[in-house]
């Protein structure tokens, strides 16, 4: 592995350039729609380097990223899992590509078919009554979820609700879209065994409850038992049950949110549904409702007349009470192409597979690591599609940390999994293996990890130091958050 | 071990309390600051505020993540350490003395004794 790390801007030299990149000469006519005072009076700092150098550049740094297409990569709440070729393939043939977003719907009819499908087929694995595919990302959806609870206590009236309830092994984002809101967080504690205190839910429930934002399975791994109680509780009270797809992954095919008494859920296409996710591409977030909410879903939705046998757009024209729109146009089109594809590729048995494999994977890494010394932080409770492990008693006795065994795991060639998420379970590991992982590359990983154990008992310098084989040591966190500077400058 | 000096009483947040006449001084414990790792920021309330005991009165964030903290009396908010703002790794390092949040001035000091003491605190970080 070539440890080169320049950045491009060290390889510009005075008039190299790549005829492919290089800017086509503008003309004052196409400038004239800007007002001179906004157009900037000095050349961009650009790198100056030739095509060649470009190439070699990047594929020299892709070589040391850590990756789905070369590691196994267990990253806990995130759903790391392989997304195959073909649905990005589909999505990208040249009618999809080349449509333009301001073409009419008789000019889109194969897009908003597969639109149209898709909503249906997201209904279908749900069990919600309606849903809108707007949202550009999951945050945006669970920004549209509380939207339409909010809209809906409007409607009627009923504004003395002013309380977001959400459990501590919630989401980390629901907390923020609740304020985001105009609402007030109530934090809802958890047991021992993972599951949300009821008897807490229940007296923080009230006339002031606007609703309950959920994780099920949560950010603690594990299914919540009491969903039905949880529902009834919050329903009685008169709020409503938003439901966070993070974590839709485990449950597909299998338990549907709409079952379990959800209002509202989004979807994160971008994980559960064939589009890699993770540094800050595009995302998908649909948002799925009940019956209660139907009539705020965000547009534009696709629809069908069915008689005419015609696609077409619904907007807030004939939908005035939507939340309305969330972007300019329809959501990420090529996020929404994908999972399309996807979901029509592995149908309802392909569907179901994903929940059990997933599951499966997860049981197996979990209890072959517990053989091993691993400590489950929720030892009583099966895993759903990830699972917590806490190396507490390594950082008491031996002094070393989960952040020491993560840097260590990067030495035999593994993704770290996430660390120190959930807040509530200290020095922890977040782990999630996915469906698409074989057994090998799974007991890769369990081998790897008794090997660092042995080293926190005998020889803890090699994990309190790593890693040792990586371009770059420890980064030094602290500088990057307090002194953040993403400006070259020579 | 981290360090829980004796005339202090403690939240089972972990936010400890030093009395100084009818002032409460607020900061946050040893083994919290060690188990939040570097801090990166600190967010202190404004001077005047009226907090009620329990009331979340701030935020640390470290590297790893980022935690409320809460008012451990009633009271309003009298002076705030503005150091922190430049220098967040004094609560790392001085968890006890320059790593002080703000102070209270307290509206009830019958609150403190429904405070933790050392021996309590020390208790509760063991059965963590």
């Amino acid at each position: 592995m070539s440890n080169e790390t320049t950045l491009i801007f060290q390889h510009s030299r005075p008039g190299r350039s790549a005829t492919a990149q290089a800017p086509k000469p503008v003309s004052e006519d196409q400038l004239s729609a800007i007002p001179a005072s906004l157009r900037r009076k000095n050349k961009p700092g650009l790198p100056e380097v030739g095509e060649l150098e470009v190439v070699r550049h990047y594929t020299n740094l892709s070589t040391k990223n850590f990756a789905i297409d070369k590691q196994f990569y267990p990253l806990g709440s995130c759903t790391m899992k392989y997304n195959p070729r073909g649905a990005n393939r589909a999505a990208m043939l040249p009618g999809f590509l080349n449509r333009h977003p301001l073409a009419p719907a008789s000019h889109s009819q194969g897009y908003l078919a597969c639109l149209y499908e898709l909503q249906n087929f997201l209904k279908e694995v749900t069990g919600m009554k309606g849903v809108s595919l707007a949202p550009m990302a999951g945050a945006q959806g669970e920004f549209a979820g509380v939207a339409m609870i909010r809209a809906y206590h409007e409607a009627r009236g009923d504004d003395a609700r002013t309380e977001i309830l959400i459990p501590e092994a919630a989401h980390g984002t629901n907390p923020a879209t609740a304020v985001m809101c105009g609402y007030k967080v109530r934090e809802v504690p958890v047991g021992k065994d993972g599951d949300v205190d009821l008897e807490a839910l229940k007296e923080a429930c009230g006339p002031q409850t606007a609703g309950l934002m959920m994780t099920n399975p949560s950010t603690c791994g594990v299914f919540e038992r009491q969903i039905e109680a949880i529902s009834k509780a919050v329903h009685d009270a008169g709020g409503l049950l938003y439901y966070d797809g993070a974590n839709l992954n485990a449950i597909l095919g299998k338990v549907r949110p709409g079952d379990m008494g959800f209002d509202v859920i989004h979807m994160n296409l971008h994980k559960t549904f064939a589009t890699p996710h993770g540094g800050g591409g595009p995302g998908a977030g649909p948002v799925g409702v009940s019956q209660r909410l139907l009539d705020y879903l965000p547009t534009p939705m696709a629809g069908l007349d069915e008689e005419a046998g015609d696609y077409h757009w619904i907007d807030t024209d004939t939908l005035p009470t939507s939340i309305g729109h969330l972007s300019a146009f329809m959501g990420n089109a090529g996020v929404l192409l994908r999972a399309y594809f996807y979901a029509m590729v592995l149908g309802r048995e392909g569907m179901i597979r994903v929940g059990e494999y997933s599951t499966l994977a997860a049981n197996y890494l979990l209890k072959r690591l517990e053989a091993i010394g691993c400590q489950a932080a929720y030892p009583e409770r099966r895993a759903s599609h990830e699972f917590i492990l806490t190396f507490a008693k390594q950082a008491k006795d031996n002094h070393v940390t989960a952040l020491d065994i993560a840097k260590r795991l990067l030495d035999y060639n593994q993704h770290a999994p996430t660390i120190y998420f959930p807040l509530l379970v200290p020095e922890c590991f977040l782990i999630e293996p996915t469906e698409t992982e074989t057994k090998e590359a799974m007991d890769d990983f369990i081998d790897a990890m008794a090997k660092i154990l042995e080293e926190a008992n005998t020889n803890p310098e090699t994990v309190t130091e790593a890693p040792f084989t990586q371009p770059v040591r420890r980064l030094d966190e602290v500088k990057a958050a307090k002194e953040l500077d993403l400006v070259w400058s020579e | 071990m981290s360090e829980i000096p004796a005339d202090l009483r403690y939240r089972d947040s972990h936010e400890w309390v030093r009395v100084e006449d009818d002032i409460a001084v607020v900061g946050i414990s040893d083994h919290a600051q060690d188990a939040m790792g570097d801090l990166v920021f600190v967010e202190l309330p404004e001077e005047g505020v009226v907090f009620a005991a329990g009331d979340e009165a701030g935020v640390v964030e470290s590297v790893k993540a980022a935690s409320d903290i809460y008012a451990p009396v009633s009271g309003e908010v009298v002076a705030v350490n503005e150091a922190l703002e430049d220098e967040p790794e004094l609560v790392n390092n001085e968890p006890y003395a320059g790593g002080w949040l703000f102070k209270i001035k307290m509206a009830d000091s019958g609150e403190l004794k429904e405070m933790l003491t050392a021996d309590q605190y020390q208790e509760q970080i063991d059965s963590e």
